[in-house]
């Protein structure tokens, strides 16, 4: 029926065409804008279009979406430029005679001084010694009373504040005996420390200039934070030899080798279970709050290093030049053998007997010279030393030669080296400052205390940079996916950062620390879940291929029909406009 | 010659003791033991194996810190860390073919094998292993990593521990074999690095990697077993057992004689013994010459011979003592050779009283059968034999079609265990003890459905087929001739693998071919080929609904040219109607 009546109607319009061209061309423009059939058609492809856009567009992108769980961005960009407030508690006791009477009643109780450490990155660091004023009691009064400073210290009575991360300075007469007469301060090994005082009328102020001074080369210098925050710092701050120091972790395995390449010579004897009782364990206990140590020893045989050391003529002795150094480790290091029950970084301490053929073996440094103590450190590696044998040994006929290490001789070396492998450097003080030597473990308090700080600042630093690397790649790559856990261990994270800052904030070392070292499990555990790369390797050019088939023949018409709408549409509009 | 064996240790101890003087006072806590087996097989072959065996007198669990000297560190943190109260890797290429070349000293199934027992302290047995697993791929660059629920297994009966054990508990043990793994230098290499001279000295001069893949049968393994310190066995050392089995082609290689020396097999001399082995010993197979007929010399000639019934027959070694300066006196190197006299006859060799064969029949791709077939060639002793079986979980068993005949009457066996598998969780169990008459064969026969596997648990070359993991055989067997109880610690490291028991019989273990079969396989691409069909037929349906929806249609006077109209006029013409 349809086709009946339109093809009268085209016949109607053709014969009609024929006769008037003029005014039936405008009567036919009407009528095709007017047709209902066209209209029908243009309609229904308008519905398809708005089908496609409104419910399968919404559809594809809903079932194809990677899940990714709600994540603290907001906060995590603010981590960016954290503010650390450190306030180091400092209490100043004033002996009897260091301050004048006058300056003695208006004694403030506090008084506080900030310091900003410079960082490259956004993040502030600002040190806030918080410094309580009080006079000295009476047994503090008898205990300075000794004739030597460590009498004197040792009769002191434990403070009540000798906490992590605080610090005790006395101020002493300008007059007193106790210091040698061009030094101003003495500094302890435990958190104490003595300031002499001063007379006059700007007394107070000078005492206090004094105290912060010694407060601060005691607290976070500038070397142990360079020493921990590395590239963190600005350049002129940073030199290779900081970078030494193993990264913050958990735990750390400790492991002694003794290299034997010759046993047909040397019949090595080494005491490693006497030198790790009364050397290391004792130096090792103190650093407890740091993580978890774990230690053992293993001899190798013809381990070789992997450099031939060149025969020096004129003292008959080979040597190992410094610029061959780096080519020592490696091929020792594959038979050193990876620990198998951790996954905490290991510092390997090797002792190097050299081969018969070649000692005795000395390491020279850049200038030629030969170093005294014949060992160099790798950082974040650990340290090797070379011990020779005793030529004398060799006036036998018996083979292999008894070997026995000197422990004290070897174990000197590599607590040194483990020190400058967990960033504690030497203290650096100025000229006239008395440093007292370490107590018997081998390390003061206070340098525990400043490697603390430095810890907790070095962790937060971490956290920061893996939660905004994180943050950025998921803005980068919309492949990653992030589950609920993994969202819930960023939120961990965030929280353990600001529990750290406040508890800085408040003095307590030892709990910011933990806060610190929380967050960093927690963001590493986040930013290295495996789940984040399910679908990262599902390449574009895969899903084209399973796309196209479909989507190309159900687009192309749609696309087309809109085309002609928008074309047809233009050129009515441009009639009409010519008509009128 | 029976007299000289024990007499050369004597001297060996005597010129031990001199040689390092008043320095091995205090006892050694470690020591080590190497030896070198070499057998002309009856096939022409000849197969060595290496032993080395380092046993460490230490209690391992109960220390804190352990001081390794010749047992590898890597190890021992393993066997502390996860309470391992036995281990036994094997890696293993080829297959030993029992029937022609006899009993192996220790046989391994091809692919890799591991099974561990854990201490009674252990409380997730199934973690542990997991995690155990992983390491022990890492240190040996094996694909362990793969061990899972699936193909890891509950021996009940079959897999005793080999060293001293508290209690027999089977749940503490995990057994799990990779048919699949290949072995390779990769693997060679770490296993190398835990002996304590490396390759540099002894008898692991000769592992050249190059020539021991270059061989018919290539096994390594690993064995870790508590034994007894002393003869009152009050306290326990771990023994760590380093074997390598080659089995080079001599008839084939050497230009169809069956002669060989070191150096053409491994292309290496020995050059001087391990100076940390306390023992290090060469052991040729000679027992082919008979009191009266010399078939084969062996040069240079041995020192000393021994004689013991090893694996149930009497057989006797040519020793040399790596350890003695005499054996290296004639030249500075050893280099073995063995020549033989006269062609023997190769049909008089004797056929090993256990051996058994395993293949798969059936046609089609839904049905099969597995067959084992177990030859007791013992002419008047029948003896028990404990199979195993291990299958996939894809091979759905049929537990009902088992059927076990000897001589055409049915043998029903004493003990089974048998447990189902789950799909993709575990596979399927089967144990049975099953009585061998005299003379017999005997076939164990059960049928399979293959499953459908879902895409994507298809391995990368899914027509190459999937291995089932050999049957394992232990079995009793009896001896030839009766044999002495031996002091265990003081006889050769080739028979002391396995615990004897009594005198009339050795303990064996078999393993019979890994089995290949093919499962239906899918055509890989027709997921895509499926997206493909689905989306041309969606987008034929779309279009041509679309186009129905979306098109006006019109009637047009169809044109006709001069000609067509020409013509129709002369066609309408003849026929009789009115021209257009």
């Amino acid at each position: 029926m349809a086709e009946g009546i339109m093809a009268e109607r085209g016949r109607m319009d053709r014969v009609r065409g024929d006769r008037h061209p003029e005014r039936d061309r405008n009567q036919a423009l009407t009528a095709l804008t007017m047709d209902p059939e066209k209209i029908r058609g243009k309609h229904a492809a308008l519905c398809f279009a708005t089908m496609a856009v409104m419910l399968g567009l919404p559809l594809w992108w809903k079932t194809t979406e990677t899940y990714r769980a709600s994540l603290p961005y907001a906060q995590i960009g603010q981590l960016d430029s954290l503010l650390l407030r450190l306030r180091v508690p400092v209490s100043v006791v004033f002996i009897q005679g260091s301050l004048p009477i006058v300056d003695q009643q208006k004694l403030p109780f506090t008084v506080v001084n900030e310091r900003d450490v410079p960082l490259k990155c956004k993040m502030k660091l600002k040190c806030r010694f918080q410094q309580a004023y009080r006079m000295a009691g009476s047994h503090e009064e008898r205990a300075l009373k000794m004739d030597t400073i460590q009498e004197a210290e040792a009769a002191l009575p434990s403070p009540k504040e000798d906490t992590v991360g605080s610090l005790n300075i006395f101020v002493i007469p300008e007059k007193s005996s106790l210091l040698p007469q061009d030094k101003m301060s003495y500094v302890g090994p435990k958190r104490t420390a003595f300031v002499r005082g001063a007379q006059g009328r700007q007394a107070l102020t000078v005492i206090g200039q004094r105290v912060l001074q010694v407060a601060q080369s005691m607290s976070l210098t500038d070397d142990v934070l360079a020493a921990a925050l590395g590239d963190r710092l600005p350049e002129d701050k940073r030199s290779d030899d900081k970078r030494r120091p193993l990264k913050a972790s958990l735990g750390y395995e400790i492991t002694f080798s003794l290299l034997n390449p010759d046993p047909k010579s040397h019949e090595v004897h080494w005491d490693i279970e006497g030198a790790m009782e009364s050397f290391v364990q004792p130096f090792l206990s103190l650093f407890g709050a740091l993580g978890n140590f774990s230690m053992d020893s293993q001899i190798l045989y013809y381990a070789m290093l992997g450099v031939t050391p060149r025969f020096d003529a004129a003292s008959s002795s080979y040597t190992l030049a410094a610029h061959s150094l780096p080519h020592v480790i490696n091929p020792v290091e594959a038979r050193l053998g990876s620990s198998a029950a951790s996954l905490n970084p290991v510092i390997n301490f090797l002792l190097y007997v050299p081969e018969r053929a070649h000692s005795p073996l000395y390491i020279q440094d850049k200038d030629g010279a030969r170093v005294a103590t014949n060992a160099f450190h790798s950082p974040r590696w650990g340290g090797i030393m070379v011990y020779n044998v005793d030529p004398k040994a060799y006036n036998t006929t018996k083979f292999p030669v008894k070997v026995n290490v000197d422990m004290v001789q070897v174990m000197e070396v590599f607590l040194a080296q483990m020190r400058l492998l967990f960033g504690i450097p030497y203290p650096q003080m100025p000229a006239n400052f008395v440093l007292a030597g370490p107590p018997s473990e081998g390390l003061r308090s206070w340098e525990l205390d400043r490697l603390l700080w430095a810890r907790t600042v070095e962790n937060l630093a971490t956290v920061t940079t893996t939660l905004t690397s994180l943050a950025e790649l998921l803005d980068k790559i919309g492949n990653i996916v992030i589950k609920d856990d993994v969202a819930s261990e960023v939120y961990r994270a965030v929280d353990a950062v600001h529990d750290a800052i406040v508890e800085l904030a408040a003095g307590n070392l030892n709990s910011a620390f933990h806060a610190s070292r929380e967050a960093v499990t927690s963001s590493e555990k986040a930013f290295f879940d495996p789940s984040l790369l399910h679908l990262l390797y599902f390449p574009d050019d895969q899903k084209f291929a399973i796309y196209i088939p479909l989507f190309l023949p159900m687009a192309v018409p749609i696309f087309l029909s809109m085309i002609k709408i928008i074309l047809e549409n233009q050129k009515i509009r441009k009639d009409i406009e010519k008509v009128d | 010659m029976a007299m000289a064996a024990p007499l050369t240790l004597h001297l060996l101890l005597a010129l031990l003791l001199g040689s390092s003087g008043p320095s091995r006072a205090e006892p050694e806590r470690d020591s080590l033991r190497e030896e070198l087996v070499l057998t002309p097989l009856p096939s022409g072959d000849v197969s060595a194996t290496f032993q080395f065996r380092t046993r460490w007198d230490s209690e391992l669990q109960h220390e804190g810190v352990s001081h390794y000297r010749l047992f590898p560190k890597s190890l021992g943190q393993l066997i502390s860390k996860y309470s391992v109260q036995e281990l036994h890797l094997s890696l293993t290429q080829g297959f030993w073919r029992t029937r022609f070349w006899g009993q192996p000293f220790l046989q391994a199934p091809a692919g890799a094998e591991l099974w561990v027992w854990f201490q009674d302290s252990v409380v997730d047995v199934d973690k542990s292993w997991k995690e155990l697993s992983n390491i022990l791929s890492g240190i040996f660059c094996a694909s362990l990593n793969f061990i899972d629920s699936t193909n890891t297994v509950i021996p009940t009966a079959s897999f005793k521990p080999l060293g001293l054990a508290n209690g027999t508990n089977h749940h503490f043990l995990r057994y799990a074999v990779l048919p699949r793994e290949v072995v390779c230098t990769e693997n060679l290499t770490p296993w190398k690095k835990l002996l304590p001279c490396s390759s540099k000295a002894g008898l692991s001069v000769l592992l050249k990697a190059e020539r021991l893949f270059h061989t018919s049968y290539h096994s390594q393994a690993v064995h870790i077993r508590p034994v007894c310190r002393d003869s009152h066995c009050t306290s326990i050392s771990w023994e760590l057992r380093q074997t390598l089995t080659v089995v080079f082609d001599a008839y084939t290689t050497g230009q169809g004689k069956k002669d060989w020396s070191l150096f053409r097999m491994f292309s290496r001399t020995i050059t001087e013994a391990c100076p940390l082995a306390s023992q290090s010993h060469v052991y040729v197979d000679i027992s082919k010459n008979s009191q009266d007929n010399v078939t084969l010399e062996v040069s240079p000639p041995p020192k000393s011979t021994y004689q013991a019934v090893v694996l149930g027959v009497r057989r006797t070694y040519a020793v040399y003592d790596l350890l003695n300066p005499a054996t290296f006196s004639g030249s500075r190197s050893l280099n073995l050779q063995l020549r033989w006299k006269q062609q023997q006859d190769s049909g008089g060799h004797l056929v090993p009283f256990l051996h058994a064969q395993r293949y798969v029949s059936g046609y089609g791709l839904q049905t099969g059968e597995l067959s084992t077939i177990l030859h007791n060639t013992h002419p008047y002793r029948a003896f028990p034999v404990l199979l195993l079986e291990i299958v996939p979980w894809y091979l759905r068993l049929y537990i009902h079609t088992l059927t076990i005949t000897t001589k055409g009457k049915e043998n029903k066996p004493s003990y089974i265990h048998y447990q189902p598998a789950q799909d993709r969780l575990r596979p399927h169990l089967l144990e049975m003890l099953i009585q061998l008459p005299a003379n017999s064969v005997t076939k164990v026969s059960i049928q399979f459905e293959r499953a459908l596997l879902k895409w994507t648990e298809y391995t990368p070359d899914p027509n190459h087929g999937f291995y089932v993991s050999p049957s394992v055989l232990s079995a009793l067997v009896p001896n030839l001739v009766g044999t002495k109880p031996t002091n265990w610690e003081e006889s050769p490291l080739f028979s002391t693998m396995f615990p004897i028991s009594d005198s009339s019989s050795h303990f064996v273990r078999l393993y019979t071919e890994p089995l290949l079969v093919n499962l239906p396989t899918p055509d890989f691409s027709m997921p895509y080929n499926v997206i493909c069909l689905t989306c041309t037929v969606v987008a034929v349906c779309y279009g041509s609904f679309y186009n129905l929806l979306t098109r006006t249609f019109h009637l047009e006077e169809p044109k006709r040219s001069r000609l067509v109209r020409w013509l129709a006029n002369i066609i309408r013409r003849i026929r009789g109607v009115p021209p257009l």
